[in-house]
């Protein structure tokens, strides 16, 4: 079985001691694996939030005309009764007022103000957005179309750029977990060179003498991984509350059942990583020797 | 009788220092019982470690168990490792196992069973008087027990090739007496021993042993092994 090296017999075990966790590896790796999980999870939610965002405003578009509000509605009638268009939602002209009296005070109710009209609609994709701008321009020859994904494209592009941030610093984290163990696993070197020799002269072959230094440094890398995954777990929790508060804002920042599958493997690859990489170490140094 | 090991033209040098082993040329015969001998830095233990394959020569050839190994690839040692059973001078126990696992330590690097290796360990330790020590750690036990533990330990497998640098070189005579009962026993069962020391009552009281006296890394006869002393029927 090719797990055996897992489960060695009481006196394999011996051989190196049976002090564990007591060196810096499990919690230089617990430390990474508690980054990698809360970069991992706020680089998902990001994925999500960015996706979902960018879906539903990829066909949705805002008529803007200044001074436009006295012809409100028959810009509407204007825009639903265009082909392809599938819902449409007018901001009030008492909403529009009320927004500007922030700025201008009472003068804001002024009938004499200019008040530009906002017209939000939905297309269905491949809709002539052209033919609907022929008919308001009809109405309002100052009217605009805009669409929302090139105003909110430069919130998306951040929100990926982070996205790859996070992906690259959680491959950066798990390099630096590597270079712990190549380290821990040189130093365990160092420290069993005697044990190494006796095993080395009665005949064990580097195979033997890896495993039994594979087996220690797969444990500490798993206890580590699963104590700073649990750690980050606990810490995602307690954000919860705030993350759906932050969720209401962005649109649904929130982890699908992958995002959780993702996260619940990335402690078990972080530990097969620092595993394979403990044995690569291990091997190279071993044959550097007779 | 057939040579177990052959030496010829071995030089052995470390690292750009000069050679601390040169021109050796001598054959060890099967079921041989050797003294290697020789001043302090006269190459002894290096031979030694050319002999249980701790090093490489740096130049000549070495033929152990018929087979050419000066040049053979590290991983084709092990199984030649495994007929070659060594006592350090410094006994060299995994003070973390127990005598019992220090000497089942070469029967589990072959392959064997817990329940395989039970019998014969226990075998092994009675007959080196440490059958009720069998738990103990090596901290615990005296110099002359780490050594017969080491002894077990280099034994257990019943190696072709038995190799100790200084065996007596920790023990009292009467320890070193029952050490060398030990070995001459291992040597009627057929098993060549090689046995550094500069122990001259061990030598001595040792009938029909061969004898290679190393000084300045060269064998001191080149034409052979000295017999000493002389066998008693001869």
């Amino acid at each position: 079985m090719m797990a055996n090296w897992l489960f060695a017999s009481p006196p394999d075990r011996r051989l190196l001691g049976e002090t564990r966790f007591r060196g810096p590896t499990p919690w230089v790796i617990a430390i990474m694996s508690f980054s990698i999980m809360i970069i991992a999870a706020t680089g998902l939610a990001l994925a999500n939030t960015a996706g979902s965002l960018s879906e539903a405003i990829a066909t949705r578009y805002v008529l803007e005309v200044p001074n436009g509000a006295q012809n409100l509605d028959a810009l509407v009638g204007a825009v639903r009764s265009a082909p392809g268009v599938t819902a449409v939602e007018a901001v009030p002209e008492s909403e529009m007022r009320g927004t500007l009296e922030r700025w201008l005070g009472p003068a804001a109710k002024s009938a004499d103000l200019p008040v530009p009209a906002l017209v939000n609609f939905d297309t269905r994709p491949g809709a002539d957005l052209r033919a609907i701008e022929q008919r308001v321009r009809a109405i309002a020859p100052a009217a605009q179309i805009a669409a929302h994904r090139d105003k909110v494209s430069p919130l998306l592009r951040s929100m990926r750029e982070i996205q790859w941030l996070a992906f690259g610093l959680v491959l950066l984290l798990s390099a630096a977990a590597t270079a712990a163990v190549v380290l821990a696993a040189r130093g365990a070197l160092d420290t069993h060179r005697f044990t190494i020799e006796v095993m080395h002269g009665i005949g064990a072959t580097d195979e033997q003498v890896t495993q039994l230094f594979q087996r220690k440094i797969a444990i500490d890398a798993l206890a580590g991984s699963l104590g700073g995954a649990v750690a980050g777990a606990i810490v995602l929790l307690l954000l919860a509350s705030g993350a759906s508060f932050a969720g209401a804002i962005m649109g649904g920042a929130t982890l699908g059942l992958t995002d959780f599958l993702i996260l619940l493997l990335l402690p078990f690859a972080l530990t097969a990583l620092a595993t394979w990489v403990a044995r690569r170490a291990v091997l190279t140094a071993l044959r550097e020797t007779l | 009788m057939a040579a177990i090991a052959e030496f010829d033209s071995v030089g052995l040098r470390y690292g750009t220092g000069a050679e601390v082993l040169r021109d050796l040329d001598f054959r060890l015969a099967e079921a041989g019982f050797y003294f290697l001998t020789g001043p302090s830095g006269a190459g002894k233990t290096s031979l030694l470690k050319l002999l249980y394959l701790a090093q490489r020569p740096t130049r000549g050839r070495i033929r152990l168990f018929g087979e050419e190994l000066s040049e053979a690839p590290r991983e084709a040692l092990p199984p030649f490792r495994r007929k070659i059973g060594v006592v350090f001078q410094d006994f060299r126990l995994i003070r973390h196992l127990s005598a019992f696992d220090n000497v089942a330590l070469p029967l589990r690097v072959a392959g064997a069973s817990d329940e395989e290796l039970e019998g014969p360990v226990r075998e092994m330790l009675a007959w080196v008087g440490l059958a009720d020590r069998a738990s103990a750690r090596p901290a615990t036990l005296s110099g002359g027990e780490q050594q017969r533990v080491a002894i077990a330990r280099a034994v257990i497998n019943r190696p072709q090739l038995l190799v100790a640098d200084e065996p007596t070189g920790n023990v009292d005579a009467e320890m070193a007496k029952r050490l060398l009962h030990l070995f001459t026993a291992l040597n009627r069962l057929g098993t060549t021993v090689v046995v550094a020391t500069h122990d001259v009552g061990l030598i001595t009281s040792t009938a029909g042993a061969d004898l290679i006296r190393l000084e300045n890394g060269g064998v001191v006869d080149p034409t052979g092994m000295l017999r000493n002393p002389p066998p008693r029927n001869g």
